[in-house]
């Protein structure tokens, strides 16, 4: 306070934000790891098919460039119908679980939250367990089960609509005197979880033959990935993280508690629903075409928070390109693994990278002060 | 600009009346609360623990709302106003406020800026000289790239001056400043908030608990007790010991400065 009589007269200013060249570093190379992962995954797989090869496919079906004639018969389709739809699934689900992850926790100022925390998980995986056992439920289904709509098979419009259904039931029930404290909500989402995760148990013990079919959604897996899934996700995921990044402002100020950030002007309760309701359709949507990939979500935004800082400003971005990078390694080790389901990729691997960041930092981070 | 129209009321409570709601019933807070402060006024709150205090600041802001009576800024009544509107004028200075992890100084003072923002993502040129006149008015300039997390009690609160001050306010409401600060930090702040007031014309609010505190720092003080305002005006007419006794149950002795202001001493407890 010493300095206040001489100071307040100066001119000076003082930067608050990212620099550019630091934004530019972060995303740059964020791009650049997603791109790099994307072109690696393409080429691999149980036919080989060179980088070279691989760039000129993907040049020659995406930019129109001449293909070379030296490309293996039969490669063209492998890359294009087969690995590429699944390598860009898994960019899509990483970027949206990275995110979705990132702004659980800082909506819910928890820093155990994921994107799945407040029931979209659950309700997800009812749904699709439910699709999966239609044709035993209501024979009467069985006709339509092979019938898609909007390109859908049943069980992903029925884990769509679980998850953002179940979120929408959390939201109204935490909800008294026209707010929702977020403590409430975490409970809540807890309390329903569990009623559902009884359902899903239900359905599984009764499930006979399409036990592991089951087991394998909820383990989380990119090996269905279609052109006609992403038709669905990519319009999804890619509105609700525009409008989740132009939200960082907003997040941030959350991040001080609903008073203080009422204060500065926030309309808490209505940026509360938004930042739930697009974290939770960029989730649903995830979802629905991988089931319940464990860990992303959850990783993502610790690493990246040590690394580049909470500003949510930089973190929310970034938390999209390198969640998409993440996933699409993990699913490359999950396809050479002999195709086991990417879910046992990322928690073999992301939970003990996980405990060994938290014990190298030197404090483990919690997201708020107390 | 209607600056012909304006009147010196800054702000003001009119037979205000709050509860909050409890499982078994309401919990009566506020009775008829009658307060008005001008502008440039410097006024310091103080009552029992749980007299209202927070909660009238709480009313100040639109938090919280009355459930009779009217509360107004600039003569209009809060209702009327936008939040971001109220949040361009009105700062606040809470009794606790949980910083989040990982933020450097500069980047919390600067969502102080919020309520002014123009730009999607960068901020403009008067949000950085605003958050650099902040920190140096609030004495934290040397702070600006520390960790909030690393600081001490003191130099927490002089960071928690600047997010309020970079809102550029012209009401400023504080609610236990002082709370956690030895008494070198506590006659720093107030110093503070009074050479502001001074310079910029700024109204304040304070609630403070300690009443010899309050009386050299604020020329006007208003007393809560039982939901209403009890006493209101100059410390020296306000703060007796006869009005202490029954507001706070404590017997205290008048004693004198060698200025002639005014004391209260505690006897031996």
């Amino acid at each position: 306070m010493r300095a206040a009589a001489t100071a307040s007269t100066t001119t000076q200013t003082v930067n608050t934000g990212p620099s550019l060249t630091r934004v530019t570093v972060v995303l740059g190379s964020g791009a650049i790891l997603v791109l790099t992962a994307m072109v690696v995954a393409v080429a691999i797989g149980s036919v080989g098919v060179g980088v070279g090869d691989t760039l000129a496919i993907l040049g020659h079906r995406l930019l129109g460039l001449p293909l070379a004639r030296s490309v293996a018969p039969g490669a063209e389709s492998i890359i294009f119908d087969v690995r590429l739809p699944r390598v860009l699934t898994a960019m899509l689900v990483g970027g949206g679980l990275g995110l979705a992850g990132t702004v659980f926790q800082a909506l819910l100022r928890n820093p155990m939250a994921d994107p799945y925390i407040i029931g979209t998980a659950a309700g997800a995986s009812l749904g699709a367990i439910a699709g999966l056992m239609a044709p035993i439920l209501l024979p009467v289904l069985a006709i339509g089960i092979g019938s898609s709509w909007l390109g859908l098979g049943l069980v992903q419009v029925l884990a769509f609509a679980g998850g953002l259904g179940t979120v929408l039931l959390v939201y109204a029930v935490s909800r008294a005197n026209g707010r929702v404290p977020v403590v409430t909500l975490l409970l809540t989402g807890y309390a329903v979880s569990s009623v559902l995760a009884a359902g899903v148990a239900l359905l599984m013990f009764f499930s006979g033959q399409h036990l592991g079919a089951i087991f394998g959604w909820l383990m989380g897996s990119l090996a269905a990935a279609k052109w006609t899934n992403l038709a669905f996700a990519a319009p999804l995921l890619t509105i609700s993280a525009v409008l989740l990044i132009v939200r960082w402002r907003g997040l941030n100020l959350l991040l001080l508690g609903d008073g203080p950030a009422a204060n500065l002007g926030l309309d808490v309760e209505r940026e509360k629903l938004m930042l739930t309701m697009l974290a939770t359709l960029a989730t649903s949507t995830v979802v629905a075409i991988s089931g319940t990939i464990g860990f992303v979500g959850l990783v993502v935004p610790h690493v990246l928070r040590l690394a580049i800082g909470p500003d949510h400003r930089l973190l929310l971005p970034a938390s999209v390109l390198y969640g998409a990078a993440l996933l699409t390694v993990a699913d490359l080790g999950a396809r050479v693994a002999g195709g086991i389901p990417v879910g046992i990729v990322t928690a073999l691997i992301g939970a003990p990278f996980f405990i060994w960041l938290l014990r190298r930092s030197r404090v483990v981070r919690p997201v708020v002060t107390p | 600009m209607t600056t012909a129209l304006r009147s010196d009321v800054m702000t003001s409570l009119e037979g205000v009346a709050f509860a909050y709601p409890m499982p078994e019933g309401r919990r009566e807070v506020l009775r008829s609360v009658d307060l008005t402060l001008a502008r440039g006024d410097l006024v310091a709150l103080v009552g029992t623990n749980g007299s209202g205090k927070t909660t009238l600041l709480r009313l100040l802001t639109g938090v919280l709302r009355p459930d009779a009576g009217v509360v107004r800024f600039e003569g209009r009544p809060l209702t009327d106003w936008r939040r971001l509107d109220l949040a361009r004028r009105v700062a606040v200075l809470p009794q606790q406020l949980d910083l989040p992890v990982g933020f450097r100084v500069a980047e919390l003072v600067g969502m102080g800026r919020a309520p002014h923002a123009r730009r999607l993502f960068a901020s403009t040129e008067a949000d950085e000289r605003a958050v650099a006149r902040a920190l140096a008015d609030a004495g934290a300039l040397e702070l600006t790239d520390r960790f909030a997390e690393e600081l001490s009690g003191g130099e927490r609160q002089r960071l928690l001056v600047a997010m309020a001050l970079a809102q550029e306010p012209d009401l400023l409401l504080l609610d236990e400043p002082t709370l956690h600060l030895d008494l070198a930090h506590q006659v720093a702040l107030l110093g503070t908030i009074r050479r502001l007031r001074d310079q910029r014309g700024l109204t304040v609010l304070a609630v403070l608990h300690d009443l010899n505190l309050a009386a050299a720092f604020a020329p006007r003080v208003a007393i809560l007790d039982d939901g209403r305002v009890v006493a209101d005006g100059p410390p020296a007419e306000v703060l007796s010991p006869d009005l202490v006794r029954r507001v706070f149950g404590v017997q205290v002795d008048e004693a004198r400065t060698p200025d002639g202001r005014r004391h209260l001493a505690l006897r031996e407890v």
